[in-house]
């Protein structure tokens, strides 16, 4: 059914109930509506997907901004603060007015254990301030600066504790927010563009073209997939430049990944090809590309949207496996992966709890990004009940 | 009432609601509907789709879907008699849906089939599984084997062939005649004494519809059960029953024996049915479609439901009041203003 | 039926020829040959070898040949020798190596499968009696965040939290006494009891969406007319549901085996690495590590074939109890 046709047949038969009736301006609204207005009013009704699409906008801000929001660099060592715990944080001064500050940290060692205990020394009190200048770094790219969005004079704040290169995870897990959640949308791209192509050459071709694709992807699919990553990013030489090793890897996970998004063209396309819309272009004369570019490909859109949404996290958590297990992002580069590398040691986690902090930002990540896709499945169907 | 109070009463429906509660308001699907069936006897109801005639069974067997579905009012008198004929009186609404004893009473006692043979069956089991498993929950001390041969026996006389090897055939082997059979045999195995059959032949073909109506007349007739046959159909009405109940939006706006109700229709939406359908020897006339559609089932109407649609409608007085059923000639119930 | 069989299992062959094609290309893939990678590795360890000793090597191993040949003996040796190659990382034969351990992680990741049915099935029936109820919308929102929340960092979390706060390492697959124990009854609770989390952690996902899955179906169900038949038989609701329609609901998720299966390996082979157990993925782990090509490719290619003959036999048996697609092949 086209779209016009399926808004006069919903809108019709809504109007018999008498709650339609009430909404009758509503319901001229929906009939004029386009098919994109329909899908964002769906999709602000669906809370949770709100809520998760603006704390995803949030975060990719914050990665963007990573520099200018993290108080130091991911690779500044400070000296005397190994494995130290997170910084409190007070907001009322001892003498009752309001201003966030904290303490410095005095350590010693414990004679039995040989660990580090780290205490605050409350004698002197460190304000905490916005904009402060700081390490110097170059905005976006584009020119250097050394202001930060707050920081402390005269004592180190770690807000997130630190790893036992006394580096500042805060600071890290920014840096790696870079890497982690931008390899979810350049792996997707990837996939995407694959599967894209060969799912819509072999829905709208069909034939023996289209059977070899999909023994392919049967092929494809049947393959456990993290065993094939980790053995074709074991033949990846160990000494590549970062970039070039993020975009390596990038590739590796895509090998998998395009299937999925090739599936969903390909049985949209097979539906969408016998639409009377379609045999109308065909009967017009219009060219392969047009049909598929002009009438097939705005059809099913909306459901592109959704897989995406849907491989977006996948992708970001193959990559986080990956380089958890030391097989993707090398050092120095951060990713989450890669920070939560330190938290492979049990006894290491047992006394710096903080090194799990990473791991709940890939789970916020995942679940936010599963909100979203939940609220656009529902919503880029706005025809269906 | 119809004259049919020679066999003794079997169910006596008083004042039924079945009411659905649905998120955009309250449909009352029954409202008010009171009829009695006698052993032996048969009554079929008429009408369109929508106008309750299903829940009115599905109340009687307790099955009405709840949530959404209640029924709300009225009694269902049902007349269990033992061998002796001594007769115990159970009011099937009191009776918890899905107790032990509103069970015994369904499939024992009334046995049901329904339009769709394509959808009625499981697909994994085999008819005679399903057949059987009706003797086993209603016959204690049945042995499997028992039951089988049972279900074989009753295959063969619902008129499928070959059914000792049929029994252990899927649905989906089988035509959608043959499926109806089945589901015949499902509802007589237990021996019932009332069969309510609800549309059995709407989505059968023609000529299949008619020998399942013989078939289901002929069992009728050897079981000496009483029938309740719910249909669209006038023509499959008129043949299967000895009186006949219109029904419209929830309730009977016209009650009484085939005959007369084929001489002498009352009500304006009877009239109006008999007139939409061609008749064999009637004279050439033109086949006259009733006005309008069917109002919101929601609306709450203050006057005669068929107001909206009947085309001798009084104004200001069939809109204002809702007319009551009243006997206007012995034996014949109409609910219209015409007849007061 | 018996057709329906042969022919899956002869569709079978290309599948596991394609498989053992990828698996040497990943041998292959590195740069650098396998056996001057050994000498390399023989130097540094302070063994010199001379010319012929490295001539001997690459016959040995086959270099001199052409590529389709060596792989052609590869196969070969797997399929009429049950030859897997040698690992240069261990210095045993893969065969020796994965013997224990590929048997373990294919029992996890089934038992994975089944556990997970097993919690989810009741559940999805639940909520779908319920619907709407409290509980209902309780065990979905927690479906929806089991299905997003990746398995292995909760396992990272979980371990970090037992250990911490029940002093239990959940870490490996027995406690310490046990490791080169023989198989006893004690080791085996010692198992049952090490197992369960990674049980729960790879079935996770699977869990939550087979939820989802069971009931969706079941809503369908029991709202079909069968339904409605069987109570107007006379059944009781209990035995109505688990009679039709929850056998309806349920039968689908045998052809969920075939996509399934992968992701469940795939997790498992990632938890164990997390949790340490004694299972092929911290093997596999160290073999890419360490670029020990013939032992990842060997795991690589078990782990895949025994997927599809795993999806397969999820798919054999869902003609075993759908009478449907049995008969409807026989009529064709």
């Amino acid at each position: 059914m086209s779209a016009q046709e399926s808004v006069a047949v919903s809108s019709e038969t809504a109007q018999q109930t008498p709650i339609a009736q009430k909404k009758r301006s509503a319901e001229e609204r929906y009939y004029y509506a386009s098919q994109r207005e329909l899908i964002w009013w769906r999709f602000t009704r669906h809370k949770a997907a709100v809520f998760g699409a603006v704390v995803l906008i949030v975060l990719y801000l914050c990665a963007l901004f990573a520099d200018f929001l993290s108080p130091y660099s991911m690779d500044t060592r400070f000296e005397g603060y190994q494995a130290a715990p997170p910084t409190p944080i007070h907001w009322i001064r001892p003498d009752g007015g309001f201003q966030p500050y904290i303490y410095g940290l005095q350590r010693k060692l414990d004679q039995k254990t040989f660990k580090w205990i780290y205490t605050e020394d409350t004698s002197k009190l460190y304000p905490l301030r916005f904009f402060v200048r700081g390490e110097e770094y170059k905005f976006l790219g584009l020119f250097k600066t050394n202001i930060h969005l707050f920081g402390v004079e005269g004592a180190p704040i770690f807000v997130f504790g630190t790893d036992r290169l006394s580096r500042d995870l805060f600071s890290r897990i920014w840096a790696g927010a870079r890497i982690s959640l931008s390899i979810g949308l350049v792996g997707v791209f990837i996939s995407f563009t694959l599967g894209v192509i060969l799912g819509g050459i072999s829905g709208y071709f069909g034939g023996v073209v289209d059977d070899a694709i999909q023994r392919v992807i049967d092929f494809l699919l049947a393959i456990p997939g993290l065993p094939l990553w980790m053995t074709l990013s074991a033949a990846l030489p160990r000494d590549w430049p970062t970039l070039k090793m993020y975009f390596a890897i990038t590739i590796i996970l895509s090998v998998l990944g395009w299937t999925g998004l090739a599936r969903v063209v390909r049985g949209k396309i097979l539906q969408l090809r016998e639409e009377d819309y379609t045999l109308a272009a065909i009967g017009a004369g219009a060219s392969d590309w047009r049909i598929i570019t002009r009438h097939l490909l705005p059809g099913f859109t909306s459901h592109l949207i959704v897989s995406i949404t849907f491989s977006i996290p996948a992708m970001i958590l193959n990559e986080t496996a990956l380089s958890f297990i030391g097989l993707g992002i090398q050092p120095p580069a951060v990713s989450w992966g890669t920070l939560l590398q330190d938290a492979q040691n049990l006894t290491a986690v047992a006394q710096q709890p903080w090194l799990l902090i990473p791991a709940l930002f890939v789970i916020a990540t995942v679940i936010l990004f599963n909100f979203v896709g939940d609220g656009l499945r529902d919503a880029a169907d706005p025809y269906q009940r | 009432m119809a004259a049919s109070a020679n066999n003794p009463l079997l169910i006596e429906v008083k004042d039924l609601q079945t009411y659905f509660f649905l998120h955009e308001g309250t449909v009352r699907a029954v409202d008010g509907v009171s009829f009695n069936i006698y052993e032996g006897r048969s009554l079929g109801v008429i009408g369109e789709s929508g106008c309750g005639k299903s829940v009115t069974a599905q109340s009687m067997m307790r099955i009405v879907p709840s949530p959404p579905g209640r029924e709300v009012g009225g009694s269902i008198l049902m007349y269990l008699r033992d061998g002796n004929g001594a007769a115990e009186v159970v009011d099937v609404l009191k009776l918890p849906a899905g107790g032990p004893k509103m069970r015994s009473i369904r499939g024992q006692q009334i046995g049901m089939i329904f339009q769709e043979p394509m959808t009625s069956l499981s697909p994994l089991h085999t008819i005679g599984d399903q057949i059987s498993e009706n003797i086993l929950i209603h016959e204690k001390g049945v042995t499997k084997k028992e039951a089988r041969e049972r279900t074989i026996e009753m295959l063969g006389r619902v008129g499928i062939p070959r059914p000792q090897r049929l029994v252990d055939a899927y649905p989906h082997q089988l035509s959608g005649g043959m499926r109806q059979r089945a589901m015949i045999a499902m509802a007589l195995i237990c021996g019932p004494r009332l069969l309510i059959g609800d549309e059995p032949t709407t989505a059968l073909d023609v000529t299949i519809e008619a020998q399942i109506l013989d078939l289901i007349k002929k069992l009728q007739a050897d079981l000496g059960m009483a029938l309740m046959y719910i249909s669209h159909d006038l023509a499959v009405v008129g043949e299967m029953s000895d009186e006949i109940m219109v029904m419209y939006l929830g309730q009977v706006m016209e009650h009484s024996t085939t005959d007369e109700i084929f001489d002498n229709p009352l009500h304006p939406y009877t009239v109006a049915l008999w007139r939409s359908i061609p008749t064999i020897e009637g004279k050439l006339e033109r086949l006259v479609p009733i006005s309008g559609s069917l109002p919101s089932p929601f609306a709450v109407l203050p006057g005669c439901r068929f107001f909206s649609r009947c085309d001798r409608r009084i104004p200001g007085v069939c809109d204002a009041a809702p007319p009551p059923l009243k006997e206007v000639v012995p034996g014949h119930l109409v609910r219209c203003f015409l007849y007061q | 039926m018996l057709l329906y069989i042969i022919r899956r299992l002869l569709m079978l062959i290309p599948i596991l020829i394609l498989m053992s094609m990828v698996a040497f290309f990943l041998i292959e893939l590195p740069p650098g040959d396998y056996v001057s990678f050994r000498i390399q590795q023989l130097k540094m360890s302070g063994v010199e070898v001379s010319e012929d000793e490295a001539q001997r090597l690459m016959i040995q191993f086959g270099l001199d040949k052409p590529l389709p040949l060596r792989y052609w003996q590869w196969v070969s040796g797997i399929v009429l020798r049950g030859n897997w190659g040698w690992s240069l990382q261990w210095n045993k034969s893969v065969n020796e190596i994965l013997s224990e351990r590929i048997p373990m992680t294919m029992v996890i990741s089934f038992s994975a499968l089944i556990f997970s049915w097993m919690i989810a099935v009741p559940i999805g029936i639940y909520s779908a009696t319920h619907k709407y109820s409290i509980g209902d919308y309780l065990f979905t929102f927690l479906g929806f965040i089991g299905v997003a929340t990746p398995g292995f960092l909760l396992a990272l979390i979980m371990a970090w939290l037992l250990f911490t706060q029940l002093g239990f390492s959940a870490l490996g697959l027995f406690s310490k006494e046990y490791l080169d124990a023989p198989w006893s009854w004690a080791k085996f609770v010692d198992l049952l009891k090490h197992l369960w989390l990674p049980l729960i952690l790879v079935g996770l996902s699977n869990t939550a969406g087979t939820i989802r899955v069971v009931r969706n179906n079941l809503l369908d169900e029991l709202n079909k007319q069968y339904v409605i038949t069987a109570r107007a038989k006379g059944l009781s609701e209990w035995k109505l549901l688990f009679k039709y329609p929850v056998r309806m609901a349920i039968n689908p998720l045998l052809s969920t085996v075939s996509w399934v299966l992968p992701g469940l390996v795939s997790s498992t082979v990632l938890i164990d690495i997390v949790l340490s157990l004694q299972t092929v993925g911290p093997v596999l782990l160290r073999a890419t590590l360490a670029q020990d090509m013939y032992l990842a490719g060997s795991i690589v290619l078990i782990l895949s074939a025994l997927t599809v003959i795993g999806a397969l036999i999820g798919d054999i048996l869902l003609v075993l109890v759908d009478p449907r697609i049995r008969f409807g092949r026989l009529a064709k």
